[in-house]
């Protein structure tokens, strides 16, 4: 009990926008994995109940009706997450999960600092959230692609990491934790953050980086590995090779703008940093084989 | 969202932030009348594309007559493909330096910042590249916003007489009230010029806001969508996160990163995507359909290839998105299908019904797409 990273199986979860319709699908999902629940929020439902979760008009109703949560996870609709995420500080729960996407850059900006500045962690934006193999699961991943293992997964997208996790079951291997860092230019955590805790979970052997274009978090984590003295092996992909600059690939942080964030810099940096580079999904566990070999 | 150069400073000069004197001109009639007014003139291209400098569509005129000729050229002209509807004609100011000065957004310390250098009229790109010690930084907590000592150490970064200092600190404070207030992404002044009087200028003008604020400017929403190719504009109006790419093989995937992906694996495999086509999570059949559609009638695709990694997709409704897109269009190109998810068998069958075959594995699905373009 009590693996992997930032969740585990006695995390006390609250789903701020329980009610809507996906919070309402995911809270369901949640539960099936085994996430305990406790309570969710949706202002002016109080006294309903979503998949037998009891709901609550605000944060302060849940702390005093059911003890204080340990996390929370936001799908409440763009326009309206920023007050639910200060709801959540506000209300001391140390980790916040934050599904939603298209929130305006500059709420981001200012909740991250407010949160970052109280101790609360910030799991996105435009995340599908962080889950602990096999112990709680506080995202919208799809479960089953993830078998339990010894690989930690931090990535900054959604589908292409459960494309990653099937080339790693293919391979036999497992993930402890897998933890998407959200797809906006502005997020609660960052490859260093996420890499320091896995480097200090005992159940977690190496990590896998899925990172892609836009910003300069893979080049800074490059050279923080560098420096690291106390680190586990580590594997990257990158997406976005064939990205045109000044175009925004989806995600509102994977554009090249201002000469920075090009595919070709990030390679660079990865490589001077010894991380080995794949080029494809399916290199990613073909190159962690070869790593672990050498170990 | 790029703002043109003359919204731009439209927005600056309302924030009290000097600008050249100047206006607009869709003629070269119009740019003479303006010009007879300002004596020697600068005539500049309006496009939202980057390099406009370089590629010719900046030009100096001495007299209105010349200011016609610049302007009818610039008219006839396009820069970087785009077409010139649009010039500026404003006033030629005496320049004594040419400085830079922007704020935008510092993505690792996640707060705003600006960039300050005494090396200005050069693209940002260029000079953090080729003088990173030249470009100074100075990071603003969106909690306390601007305050003047920031203005004090970009003065003594630019090199620029104490007596520079209140003009400095005001522009500065525009700059951060129009970034908070437009929830802008970018506000940058390059050149920021000082001129041979002795005064700070903005010669030039950039803004962009961030995308997802736009539900909440809704005069800026209207403008929306102007930069983009007709393709990209279909397909936003669709609701598909698109971008247009010179390749040939048509790409459809879910996921930001996973289409970023597949248009990767073709280019390993010795392809060249077409685009970039994400058509989200857990897509309808009407979705699918689409998005087939707008593919294979775009001139490019010689191959389209779909790969959908489902966690709550269906394949069922997947594979018959893409057989009522066939009946749809004329065009017959191979299609190469890769699909997990939900109801995968079902989905299969369908397709193959059809003589479509479908993949497990991206790699092979991108190999085989490749493959029938090089024939």
């Amino acid at each position: 009990m009590g693996m992997g990273i930032l969740v585990n199986s006695n995390t006390r979860v609250l789903v701020q926008g329980v009610t809507g319709r996906e919070g309402s699908f995911h809270t369901k999902l949640m539960l099936d994995y085994g996430t305990k629940i406790v309570a969710g929020t949706s202002p002016g439902k109080r006294g309903n109940y979503v998949h037998g979760v009891p709901v609550y008009n605000t944060v302060r109703e849940v702390i005093a009706e059911q003890g204080s949560p340990d996390a929370s996870i936001v799908f409440v609709p763009a326009k309206f997450a920023a007050d639910a995420v200060y709801e959540a500080i506000d209300g001391n729960i140390k980790l916040i999960v934050v599904i939603t996407e298209g929130i305006p850059l500059h709420d981001e900006l200012k909740f991250v600092n407010y949160a970052r500045k109280r101790g609360v962690i910030i799991v996105g934006p435009n995340t599908p959230g962080v889950m602990t193999v096999e112990e709680c699961k506080l995202g919208i991943m799809p479960a089953h692609v993830f078998r339990k293992g010894r690989v930690g997964l931090v990535s900054r997208s959604g589908t292409l990491t459960y494309e990653v996790a099937r080339e790693l079951s293919k391979r036999g291997y497992g993930v402890s934790t897998v933890i998407g860092l959200g797809g906006d230019p502005v997020t609660g955590l960052d490859f260093i953050e996420v890499a320091e805790l896995f480097f200090k979970d005992k159940e977690t052997d190496a990590i896998v980086l899925i990172g892609e274009i836009g910003g300069d978090a893979e080049e800074r984590f490059a050279e923080y590995y560098s420096g690291a003295s106390s680190k586990k092996p580590v594997v990257a992909y990158v997406a976005g090779k064939t990205a045109p600059p000044g175009k925004k690939m989806g995600h509102a942080g994977a554009i090249i703008s201002m000469g920075m964030g090009d595919y070709e810099s990030k390679k660079k940096s990865l490589e001077k940093a010894r991380i080995p580079l794949a080029e494809t999904p399916s290199q990613i566990p073909l190159l962690l084989d070869e790593l672990l070999k050498k170990q | 969202m790029k703002l043109y150069e003359y919204e731009a400073k439209e927005i600056a000069s309302r924030y009290g932030i000097p600008v050249p004197r100047g206006k607009l001109a869709r003629t070269p009639d119009e740019a003479y009348i303006v010009a007879s007014e300002l004596g020697s003139t600068v005539i500049k291209a309006q496009v939202l594309v980057g390099g406009r400098g370089l590629a010719g569509g900046v030009k100096i005129a001495q007299t209105p007559w010349e200011a016609r000729e610049a302007a009818f050229k610039l008219l006839e002209s396009s820069i970087r493909g785009v077409k010139v509807n649009i010039v500026l004609v404003e006033e030629k100011i005496c320049v004594s330096r040419e400085l830079y000065l922007s704020l935008t957004i510092d993505r690792a310390m996640r707060k705003p910042v600006f960039l300050v250098s005494e090396m200005g009229g050069v693209e940002i790109e260029d000079l953090a590249r080729k003088y990173p010690g030249k470009v100074h930084r100075i990071h603003v907590d969106p909690e306390v916003g601007y305050s003047d000592y920031m203005s004090r150490i970009a003065l003594s970064a630019l090199n620029l007489p104490w007596s520079s200092l209140s003009e400095l600190s005001s522009i500065m404070k525009s700059m951060y009230r129009i970034m908070v207030e437009y929830d802008a992404e970018l506000v940058e002044f390059n050149p920021l010029a000082y001129s041979c009087e002795g005064k700070l200028i903005a010669l030039d003008a950039k803004i962009i806001i961030d995308d997802n604020s736009l539900p909440r400017h809704p005069d800026l929403q209207e403008l929306y969508g102007r930069e983009l190719t007709s393709y990209e504009k279909k397909a936003r109006e669709l609701g598909f996160s698109y971008v247009e790419l010179d390749g040939d093989i048509g790409v459809i995937s879910n996921g930001a990163g996973l289409t970023m992906a597949t248009m990767d694996s073709i280019l390993f495999y010795g392809g060249k995507p077409a685009n970039f086509l994400d058509i989200g999570g857990g897509a309808s059949r009407e979705r699918v359909r689409e998005a087939v559609k707008l593919m294979l009638n775009h001139p490019r695709t010689r191959v389209l290839l779909v790969n959908i990694f489902g966690g709550i997709t269906r394949c069922d409704e997947v594979a018959l998105g893409i057989i009522e897109a066939l009946k749809e269009v004329s065009q017959v190109k191979p299609i190469v299908v890769r699909m997990l998810g939900t109801n995968e068998e079902e989905g299969r069958r369908i397709l193959l019904e059809q003589g479509i075959s479908v993949f497990v594995e991206m790699d092979d699905a991108v190999k085989t797409a490749v493959n029938l373009t090089l024939k």
